[in-house]
């Protein structure tokens, strides 16, 4: 039975629900694809996760790898294999409660940086499971800064192998996944040292557990770092090494070599592994936070859709929560965001797909931009979407803090994704060297990459808007938008260069201009994702409503943007301030006018029930039963009340009244 | 505090690597103790006991604090003196623990629409209480679900077939003796939160459940025997518990906020992190300007939200008096305005604490660093005693009242006066906006009226807005509802206005000269960074030129500099004991790194060497493939 306060809102959807679905997907034949894995997953009790808000670190560990486990087993059962389209669905349905996704990354790391011999010895081992691995990189004192690492290797000739060493506590590894209780194996960075000579990190491949009893081998000190504000499924592991010895066959080596007599040889371009993990980057980003966002939201809009709260006007019925205009100010530019960043997610793939085949052709040429592009948008959609997951868990009220909503985990997993593969601030500001570069280089008629040339175009204006409609061509706020990622650039530019000339030292000129520098970067890349929301816009027919609805999202998320930076765009009087108050009027306009297709915009993503796990946004709005039930459930009305017996008896009766 | 901390009864195991039942069992355990303690040492003031509990409990919450908070002074200011004799003293020795039950599954800040009914049956004298619908199950009081054997229950009253509206019944839920649920009540607990795990927030649910009619509180409204309802004389008195407990959240802000602030500025100062200039040693990240413009407009804000808590407290202390002699002619601004204060101070602490923890990079994700606790500990008050956004919109409500009287030719008073202005200047047909305002930016005074001037400017839109839409024939609800972002837009600058304005007043306070410019220093850098992050609001508004707005951008950065070397002074200036600090990243001595490793080694996962899992699905995994 579907709560009839929903039911109306999907009665009057002006698009096929359906065909959207399609086209997030990729084509109906992926749709059908995904809700095949899904079902197979879901009706399989192994993988419910009905009771993970109940569970302990312990249980949902232990639960994790037990799915890992069982998963592999299901994967042969059904047919799918580790490279298949299908894999993709099996984590989204998952949601990331599964262990060995860094087996997964050891995995990876050894066919990219090991040799052919290497390859051929540890990933079979790896297959089978006879082996589980880690990568074991961040140190305690230190984490995106990798020249900065302390554990050191020292070749030893005599016996032809490396001594592996954590000199002191802020040298122990620190955070890797899988490795503070599963892994047999892991890749450890280090410092080389030959001869006394240092040569930098390199990867080594460390035994950590024995294969027999898993008991850790002798000189090494491993376990978990204890409770973190999410991934309690994962056991995130400290390794400390004392004089660990491994053969000299254990620094992977496809691209630098230690010969038996000490020799160090580099071959070949580390480019392409440089690319590597440049990809890394984005490959996160849909599961790890889109998807994050595009639930969240399903929760919100369907939970306001379900709560009524005060009477807009007495003697009526008390009125949804979706239909107070600052309800509709909090939710849907978050939906805006989720479909914004799924569109650039796609366009970002497209591009990293085409960087690999120049790359395989040896053309190394895109290599920087593509290293801008995965930095700053890493940074950018992981943080908008991190400060969109905390919106729509407060724009649920009270039951919104309930683990039962499923917003809070959702929440606190996400937001490890603004420090992990780059901590924000960083990778904005790496963002922002290419952009200066690229602009002195435009400035000097220099040719420049093709996604910066705008940088080229600046020139005086002022925004032609003259109606609140206006605001509604795609053609007025890009140009706006331009404008403002080109002008905060070029200030921080002239700010740099005259810092220099003044004679400040160009890291001190630098570090005086990073608050500018981040600005201009997150600019640039807001730009960018406008630009291709319009253009993905564009190239949609209207079959079933679709242009049309999306049309009306992608201005929602460009007013939207100028709404929230309203100074960057007046600043320099690009719009004046009666524009600004257009903006104002059509941006709150377009939220009365998506507010009617709210629902089935969230449906459109088709999460299943289980997928989302949350009591308020089930398909069928029953909120309030469900919570009830699922409360019920919960282990503390389960058990005795292990409190009572021993202090609320004795307190309540009457040890006090002799006081 | 000494006498807390040195008391070994209070020592635990780390909260963090506590299951919920177990962290549930330590806080009941803990505060059995205190309410022991509290009497052997003779603790009565009130503040005293707060500093007691807060040590006690090192600022978490604990399943009693409903009954201490809410049941006690409820019972003491809303029971009759004969009430009073049959539960105060019980109460009193915990012979019965209470809670307060107002919140139901369906409804929350919107009081009036609370559906659990109390019908009064005068054959038997007695009320009888329901649960109607699911959506009226009591949902989330404190201490309810496993600790509380009473509730004071809100419902609905039904007498001689008519509805009077909510009133406060006294309603035993638990057996005295066994400590199980009475026949017609269902009550339990609501399952893991987004922190509070301590906190049994409980569900109640009643099946025509009768309580006497002596049950009632009925110190204001009573009904008689025979069902005669008789009136309150006055409702406005309830505001004055909701702008104390709104003051208490705005002090919170500061306090969670201060913690957050000392532990990523001490921890910043002790990481080290990348290069400035090649070929030097890794410096503090304390030195990146990135990191200083994310911490201090912080800890600015921290001293900010203090003085404002101060202050909230201080004028309720003041117009308490005139209340009980029945002047309540002050009441209406500090209520528009704490509700307004309450919103804008949680939210900003509420943002802070989380910058902090992202500032304190990968380690301010592990729960050692105390951030993630303090941070669900904290996030509710954007919710509770009132959800921000509906607090924002009842300063409006005032604010929009204020500036329609002085269109119609009056004057107001307190911290809205600047919209007399406004009518003056209407003598000219001429937008506030076009008003000149020569803002000095190192001067706070200055910068107090340059918000001032979009507060005004603001409202005034709001207003006008407001006034549009009505002209458009709209309802008076659907109007207000379709300017209702701009009318949070002007609560918003209103309360900025007002806490920068509070902090400008206090500098001149402080006599020490040294204390004095640092506090200078803040208070720029808070009045300034607010300018920065608004720059659209006084662009828009003419308050400020583009060039000036280079010059606050510039001078905030000067000011980062400015407060580097004192930053790390200012936090321990909030004298934060390490163990209500509870977090390995701001430790007093900054031994970061080895105390980590000690608190890891303590984890649950680490009990034993090898973990069951092993045994239990790895290795027979591995014999399988």
């Amino acid at each position: 039975d579907v709560n009839p306060d929903l039911a109306s809102e999907r009665l009057t959807a002006s698009f096929s629900v359906e065909e959207l679905t399609a086209r997030l997907d990729g084509g109906a034949e992926h749709t059908r694809m995904r809700r095949a894995v899904v079902e197979a997953i879901e009706k399989d009790p192994v993988f419910s996760r009905e009771n993970q808000y109940f569970q302990s670190q312990n249980e949902r560990y232990e639960a994790a790898v037990k799915r890992a486990v069982y998963l592999q087993k299901k994967m042969r059962e059904m047919g799918w294999t580790e490279n298949g389209p299908e894999v993709k669905y099996i984590y989204r349905c998952l949601s990331g409660d599964v262990a060995f996704s860094l087996h997964h990354i050891f995995m990876r790391s050894i066919s990219v940086l090991g040799s052919d011999k290497q390859v051929a010895k540890w990933i079979p081992l790896a297959t089978e499971y006879q082996i589980i691995g880690s990568y074991a990189q961040t140190e305690l004192g230190h984490g995106t800064y990798l020249q900065g690492l302390e554990t050191t290797a020292v070749f030893d000739i005599a016996s032809q192998e490396f001594i592996l060493n954590t000199p002191k506590i802020s040298a122990m590894k620190w955070w890797p996944g899988d490795m503070g209780r599963s892994a047999t194996h892991t890749v450890v960075f280090a410092q080389l040292y030959v001869r006394g000579k240092c040569y930098g990190v390199h990867p080594f491949i460390v035994q950590i557990r024995s294969l027999r009893d898993h008991s850790p081998r002798p000189g090494v000190t491993v376990g978990d770092i204890g409770p973190k504000m999410n991934f309690e499924h994962i056991d995130n592991g400290y390794l400390m090494l004392q004089n660990v010895r491994v053969p000299r066959e254990n620094m992977l080596s496809k691209f630098c070599e230690v010969q038996p007599d000490g020799t160090y040889v580099r071959r070949g371009s580390q480019k392409i592994n440089y690319f590597t993990m440049t990809t890394v980057r984005i490959s996160i980003l849909s599961e790890e936070v889109i998807l994050p966002l595009m639930k969240a939201c399903t929760i919100a809009i369907r939970y306001s859709a379900v709560r009524r709260q005060s009477k807009l006007k007495p003697g009526e019925q008390e009125e949804k929560i979706l239909d107070y205009q600052t309800q509709q100010q909090k939710v849907l530019p978050q939906l805006a965001a989720a479909y914004a960043f799924h569109f650039i997610n796609i366009y970002l793939h497209e591009l990293f797909n085409r960087g690999y085949q120049e790359i395989q052709g040896r053309n190394f040429d895109s290599l920087p931009e593509l290293h801008a592009f995965s930095s700053g948008f890493k940074a950018t959609v992981t943080q908008y979407c991190t400060s969109g997951l905390e919106i729509c868990l407060r724009a649920c009220g009270g039951h919104g803090y309930s683990q039962l909503s499923g917003l809070p985990s959702l929440y606190t997993k996400a937001l490890a994704s603004c420090i992990y593969e780059g901590e924000n601030t960083v990778l904005f500001l790496q963002t922002a060297r290419f952009l200066i570069k690229c602009f002195m280089a435009a400035s000097a008629g220099q040719p420049i990459p093709p996604s910066v040339t705008y940088l080229s175009s600046m020139k005086p204006g002022k925004c032609p808007a003259k109606d609140k409609l206006d605001f509604l061509s795609p053609d007025i706020y890009l140009k706006a938008y331009e404008q403002t990622a080109i002008r905060l650039l070029s200030s921080s530019a002239a700010k740099l260069q005259h810092l220099i000339q003044s004679g400040v030292e160009k890291h001190e000129a630098w570090n005086q201009c990073t608050v500018q520098l981040v600005k201009a970067a997150k600019a640039h890349c807001h730009y960018i994702t406008v630009k291709n929301f319009v253009e993905t816009v564009e190239k949609l027919d209207n079959k079933a409503g679709i242009q049309k609805i999306m049309k009306h999202l992608c201005d929602l998320f460009a007013l939207h943007g100028i709404f929230s930076n309203a100074g960057d765009f007046l600043y320099d009087g690009y719009l004046s301030g009666a524009q600004m108050d257009l903006v104002t009027a059509s941006y709150l306009d377009l939220l009365a006018v998506i507010r009617k297709d709210a629902v089935p915009l969230v449906d459109a993503f088709n999460f299943t029930d289980k997928s989302l796990n949350s009591a308020l946004g089930s398909y069928d709005g029953q909120v309030y039963q469900r919570l009830y039930e699922w409360a019920q459930k919960s282990p503390t009305n389960q058990q005795v009340n292990p409190a009572y017996g021993k202090y609320l008896k004795p307190l309540l009766q009457n040890k006090l009244s002799k006081l | 505090e000494a006498l807390v901390i040195n008391d070994p009864d209070f020592q635990h195991e780390d909260l963090n690597f506590l299951s919920r039942s177990q962290r549930y069992e330590q806080a009941i355990r803990k505060s059995s103790l205190m309410v022991l303690k509290l009497r052997e040492h003779g603790i009565a003031d009130p503040d005293e006991i707060y500093w007691f509990k807060s040590f006690v409990h090192r600022g978490r919450p604990e399943p009693l604090d409903l009954h201490l908070g809410m049941f006690l002074p409820t019972l003491l200011t809303q029971a009759t003196p004969e009430q009073q004799d049959r539960f105060f003293m019980p109460a009193w020795n915990l012979e019965i623990i209470g809670t307060y039950a107002q919140t139901e599954m369906g409804h929350g800040t919107h009081l009036r629409g609370l559906e659990t009914t109390a019908t009064y049956d005068p054959a038997t004298q007695e009320f009888i209480l329901n649960s109607p619908t699911v959506t009226s199950i009591k949902w989330w009081p404190g201490g309810l679900g496993k600790t509380s054997n009473h509730a004071i229950v809100l419902a609905q009253l039904y007498t001689q077939g008519q509805c009077k509206g909510l009133h406060a019944f006294i309603v035993p839920i638990r057996q005295l003796g066994t400590h199980e649920p009475l026949p017609g009540i269902t009550v339990g607990d609501i399952g893991p939160k987004f922190g509070y795990d301590e906190m049994d927030n409980g569900y109640l649910k009643m099946d025509n459940f009768r309580i006497p009619r002596e049950n009632m509180l009925m110190k204001y409204a009573q009904v008689e025997p025979d069902g005669t309802y008789v009136k309150p004389l006055n409702d406005k008195l309830t505001y004055g518990t909701m702008v104390f407990i709104r003051s208490i959240i705005v002090g919170d802000s500061a306090r969670s906020l201060s913690r957050a602030c000392t532990i990523a500025i001490r921890y910043s100062a002790v990481r080290h992190q990348s290069e400035l200039k090649a070929g030097e040693p890794e410096p503090q990240i304390l030195d990146y300007q990135t990191q200083q413009y994310k911490l201090f407009p912080l800890l600015a804000a921290a001293y900010a939200f203090h003085f404002v808590g101060a202050y909230i407290k201080d004028t309720y202390r003041r117009i308490s008096g005139d209340i009980i002699e029945g002047d309540l002619s002050e009441l209406p601004e500090l209520h528009a305005l704490t509700a307004g204060l309450k919103a804008f101070t949680s939210w900003a602490a509420n943002a802070g604490i989380e910058e902090c923890r992202m500032a304190c990079g990968g380690h301010g994700y592990s729960r050692c660093s105390g951030l993630p606790d303090i941070y669900v500990t904290f996030t509710p008050s954007c919710t509770y005693e009132g959800e921000n956004t509906v607090m924002m919109l009842q300063t409006a409500r005032f604010l929009v009242k204020s500036y329609t009287q002085v269109s119609s030719g009056q004057r107001v008073t307190g911290m809205v006066s600047y919209l007399n202005d406004l009518s003056r200047q209407r003598i000219q047909p001429q937008h506030v906006a076009a008003r000149p305002v020569t803002v000095r930016i190192n001067d706070p005074v200055s910068l107090v009226e340059a918000y001032k001037a979009r507060a005004a400017r603001l409202v005034e839109a709001a207003a006008k807005n407001l006034q549009a839409e009505l002209n458009h024939r709209k309802s008076k609800e659907d109007a207000w509802n379709r300017t209702s972002v701009d009318l949070v837009r002007a609560s918003e600058a209103h309360c900025h206005y007002v806490i920068v304005k509070l902090f400008t007043a206090k500098l001149s306070e402080i006599s020490n000269a040294a204390v004095r410019a640092v506090m200078t220093e803040l208070c720029l850098l808070y009045a300034l960074y607010g300018i920065s992050k608004n720059t659209g609001d006084f662009l828009q508004a003419g308050i400020l030129t583009d060039t000036q707005v280079n010059q606050v951008n510039q001078h905030v950065k000067e000011l980062l500099a400015i407060i580097r070397p004192n930053a790390v002074a200012l936090v321990d200036s909030f004298d934060f004991h390490d163990v209500h600090l509870g977090s390995v990243l701001g430790r007093y001595d900054g031994n970061v790194y080895e105390n980590m490793f000690e608190w890891a080694k303590k984890s649950p996962l680490n009990k034993t060497e090898v973990h069951e899992s092993f045994h239990k699905h790895l290795k027979p995994m591995q014999a399988k493939l």
